[in-house]
């Protein structure tokens, strides 16, 4: 199955993306939701500011599900949805818009699709979570619960190893931490529907896996994989069914590895990434989807979404590929790879246990990821592992593909919001208050209970006009706010550094003697993105360049970083954003920062298009860093030089 | 009038905005800036404020793992809900390999940004082993002056346990059910006996309960039948916080506040003193307890740098 990420601005544009994606060949539907509604906030909460339509589309209510899946038929549609935290709800969206369309109504037992639904790999590598670790096991254990028999062609949950690879995982870590998130599930499940179902449920519980651009062990990785999977259905969960047992992935390719120095270069990078989840029939991927080449600048244009989905069409059309069997089956290399995976990957799985079990090894898996991120920062520092265009052969002649008006991405219109906000006031005044509030009620009350499905009552609030954020709001009062651990805390000090660090060590202690306390920075998040991995780094390396660093991790509004900053008397603030809001949150970070009397200079990391720097600067931006600024050492140098100047401190002779 | 005096007179008037500019002054090193810090403290002391200063420093330590972030964000919610002003010094040791540190758990005290009778500094340990920081005795100090709470947060037992009950008026020692280390050295006498013990994660159930019961048991063998056990679950649904808020207001009641507050100060000047000369300084004035018997003879209200130059004469000959 062929399909491409999508969804952006409103539900409007994206279905009209959607339809016209259908027409291109494309063979079902990928829905990118945007972060407040991936978190449980309407567009109206303060911390969707800047965040409404700009990763994906927003779903605030039943209204904006059937404009979204409007004209599409949704009995023959194979949907995915990235969705998490708030799957339940938007599963029950879909449902309801399904069963009530006016014109082609579509029972709940013919849908067929995904939600990711996956929440321990928010806790580690990408921050879109909403609910503590054990009510958020508990609605993944009600949805599957309901889905195997009601809706019994869906697939309710996508077990994701992606993103614990794009955090910087080895391959044994992504096989083993996966594998340990799959038994939290599936024991959770276990509990809720008893071991004669146990068969259809481990049947469709599938994967989302990454590729990286080391192809031939990537291979090995998803061989590894479907070996023990199978293991565990049969050991731990009793199955015997050898369908049910096959190991069933979707893939999207790395994006960590995609570069913004020569971006042309990503597309072979996608190619190979490619060759590693269909080179083998024994575990070729059944559903590919494959990044833009231009992701590390920014959104990518339907043109180029329209090149990704061709790199898939010529693989499997115009190449012989897929008219073989297995071709490494005898090889004595793939074995050996394979075996090496699998045997890392049980000695991980097995201390994963001794914390007992992925639930409550967040922390320690957390930290190990922080560690192996920064250990492939420091090989690409140090020339050890070779990127074409970054750290060997940079030098390029100008780029004719990122040179058009747009700047080779896509822009989200910033009245996008606005209207957002004032269709959701439209949508309150026009439903039935009582209904929702006694809808809300019922949610509340489910939600107290440890034995009833949340599914029943997450229909009929749905179904009631409830919003995604009093949905998610209800669920908060129940179950309580939850932060994840950062695992910056626990990450491990380094004692071999490199000249340049050292170097930049004795400056950090020169300038703090000069101003007469430590140098103290205060990296975090501003708005809803949950991609932390560059904070994390920044923050590891400036512990590591002799600073003291509050870390204030994800999800922060303006008055909290301003009231951070002001309380712990920081020197300088980092800034990090990968979603594109950085346009309208910066801005305001800043104003309530000089609210509240705090005058540092602010430095500004992330996906950032060259277009956007001036006008950041122009709000009062220090310095911005995006993804070609691979060099940490260097960004910490600029930062002390910058506390420096700010403060007086005289250049050293 | 200077910054200092300024800083002083505003703590004396509850104003707690100035809290960030008083942090940023005792944490300066530079020798410049002692003056200004001695006379921020002596505008703090019993003499200038007609009395101790009202505020309850209350020391929050255990393990790391034990559960005190999540619990200081439910106890700061409760103290605010019972409209008292917190403010928070938490500290973090410091990596000996960089001098750098995480303030790491600084991100899970979650507290309403708006609400500014709440204050949270992140400090590190600096190099001193394990110890306080000789700003958060002097942040304390002055804190107190306007804060309804003082918390100073450390992490582990040991070294930072004796010292946050050198400065604190009341201690609490978190642990978490199931970990028989507290158990030990509490019997041992590792562990100081704190004057509140709280148990965490108490939605463990029948393992919180059991925990409780055999510290309960360790504490009478000891004969310290007075110290209260509390056990929490800072985690929705919260309980016991409110318990362990009127353990905390119980124990600081029969507390004599001046006798602790002045052994507070004259082991906070010889922890400064011993900071700066060494053990060769503590030699020169014949030791620790030579040292605070003569800082016994004293004015019972004297302020830590007037004890210190107590000592500083002492030891030059």
């Amino acid at each position: 199955m062929m399909r491409t990420y999508a969804g952006h601005s409103t539900a409007e544009k994206s279905n009209a993306l959607y339809r016209g994606n259908l027409a291109k060949g494309q063979t079902g539907l990928s829905v990118a939701f945007d972060l407040p509604t991936q978190t449980g906030y309407d567009p109206d909460h303060v911390l969707a500011r800047g965040e409404v339509g700009k990763v994906g589309v927003p779903v605030s209510h039943l209204g904006d599900m059937r404009t979204l899946m409007d004209g599409i038929p949704l009995d023959e549609m194979n949907t995915s949805m990235t969705i998490n935290a708030t799957a339940a709800w938007l599963l029950a969206l879909y449902v309801v818009a399904a069963e009530t369309n006016p014109t082609h109504p579509v029972p709940a037992a013919m849908l067929q699709g995904t939600t990711q639904n996956d929440i321990v790999k928010e806790f580690l590598a990408r921050g879109t979570y909403a609910f503590p670790p054990g009510p958020s096991m508990r609605l993944i254990a009600d949805m599957i619960a309901y889905t195997v028999t009601e809706v019994p062609k869906w697939n309710p949950i996508n077990i994701c190893s992606y993103h614990l690879q794009e955090a910087g995982a080895t391959p044994v870590q992504e096989i083993a931490y996966a594998m340990a998130n799959a038994i939290a599930v599936l024991d959770a499940v276990r509990d809720r529907v008893g071991q004669e179902l146990m068969g259809p449920v481990f049947g469709r519980i599938s994967f989302f896996v990454n590729a990286g651009v080391r192809f031939v062990e990537e291979h090995a990785k998803l061989r590894a994989m479907s070996i023990l999977w199978e293991e565990l259905g049969r050991e731990r969960y009793g199955v015997t069914d050898e369908k049910q047992l096959r190991f069933r992935y979707g893939v999207q390719v790395n994006s960590l590895g995609l570069t913004e120095q020569q971006p042309e270069n990503n597309v072979q990078r996608i190619v190979l990434e490619a060759l590693a989840v269909t080179l083998g029939r024994n575990a070729r991927a059944r559903a590919v989807q494959l990044p833009a080449w231009n992701e590390a600048l920014g959104l990518p244009r339907p043109w180029d979404q329209q090149w990704s989905l061709r790199i898939q069409q010529v693989l499997a059309f115009e190449t012989d590929l897929l008219e073989y069997p297995d071709i490494f089956e005898g090889s004595v290399v793939m074995e050996g790879l394979v075996g090496e995976l699998l045997e890392g990957s049980r000695a991980e799985l097995a201390v994963v246990a001794e914390h007992g079990g992925a639930v409550e090894a967040v922390s320690y898996m957390k930290a190990a990821l922080v560690d192996s991120h920064r250990e492939r920062i420091g090989r690409i520092e140090r020339g050890e592992q070779i990127v074409v265009g970054i750290n060997k052969y940079a030098e390029t002649e100008p780029s004719p593909l990122a040179q058009g008006e747009d700047g080779g991405i896509m822009t989200v219109d910033p009245g996008v919001e606005a209207e957002a906000i004032a269709a959701l006031e439209e949508w309150r005044a026009k439903r039935d208050g009582d209904a929702v509030r006694s809808a809300l009620a019922e949610l509340a009350r489910v939600a107290s209970t440890t034995d009833e499905n949340i599914m029943g009552a997450t229909i009929a609030a749905a179904r009631a006009g409830v919003t995604t954020g009093e949905w998610a709001q209800t669920l908060r009062d129940a179950f309580g706010e939850y932060r994840a651990p950062t695992g910056v805390g626990e990450s491990v000090s380094v004692a071999a550094v490199s000249v340049e660090l050292d170097v930049v060590r004795d400056e950090v202690e020169r300038v703090s003697e000069a101003i007469g306390r430590t140098l103290k920075i205060l990296v975090g998040k501003p708005g809803l993105d949950g991609h932390s991995n560059g904070a994390e780094q920044i923050a590891v390396r400036a512990r590591d360049a002799g600073m003291d660093v509050v870390y204030d991790g994800i999800r922060l509004t303006p008055a909290q970083i301003a009231k951070s900053a002001l309380d712990e008397g920081v020197h300088v603030i980092g800034l990090s954003i990968l979603s594109g809001s950085h346009r309208s949150l910066i801005p305001a970070v800043i104003q309530t920062l000089r609210e509240n009397g705090v005058d540092v200079p602010v430095i500004v990391g992330g996906i950032i298009p060259d277009a956007d720097v001036a006008p950041l600067k122009e709000a009062g931006v220090a310095a911005v860093y995006t993804p070609k600024d691979f060099d940490l050492t260097r960004i910490m140098a600029d930062i002390v030089a910058l506390v420096a100047e700010r403060n007086g401190v005289a250049v050293q002779a | 009038m200077n910054d200092a005096a300024d800083l002083a007179a505003r703590l004396r008037a509850r104003d707690l905005s100035a809290a960030p500019a008083v942090l940023n002054l005792v944490e300066n090193r530079s020798p410049a800036h002692r003056e200004a810090i001695a006379e921020l403290l002596r505008g703090v002391s019993p003499a200038a404020l007609g009395g101790e200063a009202p505020g309850h420093v209350v020391g929050v330590t255990g393990p790391p793992g034990a559960g005190k972030s999540t619990l200081l964000s439910a106890l700061v919610a409760q103290w605010r809900a019972l409209d008292r002003s917190v403010a928070v010094l938490a500290v973090d040791p410091s990596s000996k390999r960089s001098g750098g540190a995480l303030l790491g758990d600084r991100a899970r005290i979650v507290c309403d940004p708006d609400d500014r009778a709440v204050f949270i500094r992140s400090t590190a340990a600096g190099t001193r082993l394990g110890g306080l920081a000789s700003s958060t005795r002097a942040a304390a100090a002055a804190l107190s002056a306007a804060f309804d709470v003082v918390v100073i947060e450390t992490v582990g037992v040991g070294q930072s346990e004796t010292e946050v009950a050198e400065v604190a008026d009341t201690v609490a020692v978190i642990v978490q059910p199931g970990s028989g280390d507290a158990l030990q050295f509490l019997k041992s006498g590792i562990m100081e006996v704190p004057d509140v013990l709280v148990v965490t994660k108490a939605d463990l159930g029948q393992i919180a309960i059991r925990a409780r019961r055999d510290l309960s048991a360790a504490l009478r063998s000891l004969g310290a039948r007075d110290v209260a056990v509390v056990a929490v679950s800072s985690i929705a649904p919260v309980a016991g916080v409110d318990q362990l808020v009127d353990a905390l207001d119980a124990h600081r009641a029969g507390l004599d506040l001046c006798a602790r507050r002045v052994e507070a100060r004259r082991a906070g000047a010889l922890a400064d003193f011993v900071a700066e000369r060494g053990d060769h300084g503590l030699r020169a004035v014949g030791g620790r307890r030579t040292a605070l018997h003569r800082l016994s003879q004293e004015d019972p209200g004297a302020d830590v740098p007037t004890l210190l130059s107590v000592l500083e004469r002492e030891a030059t000959p």
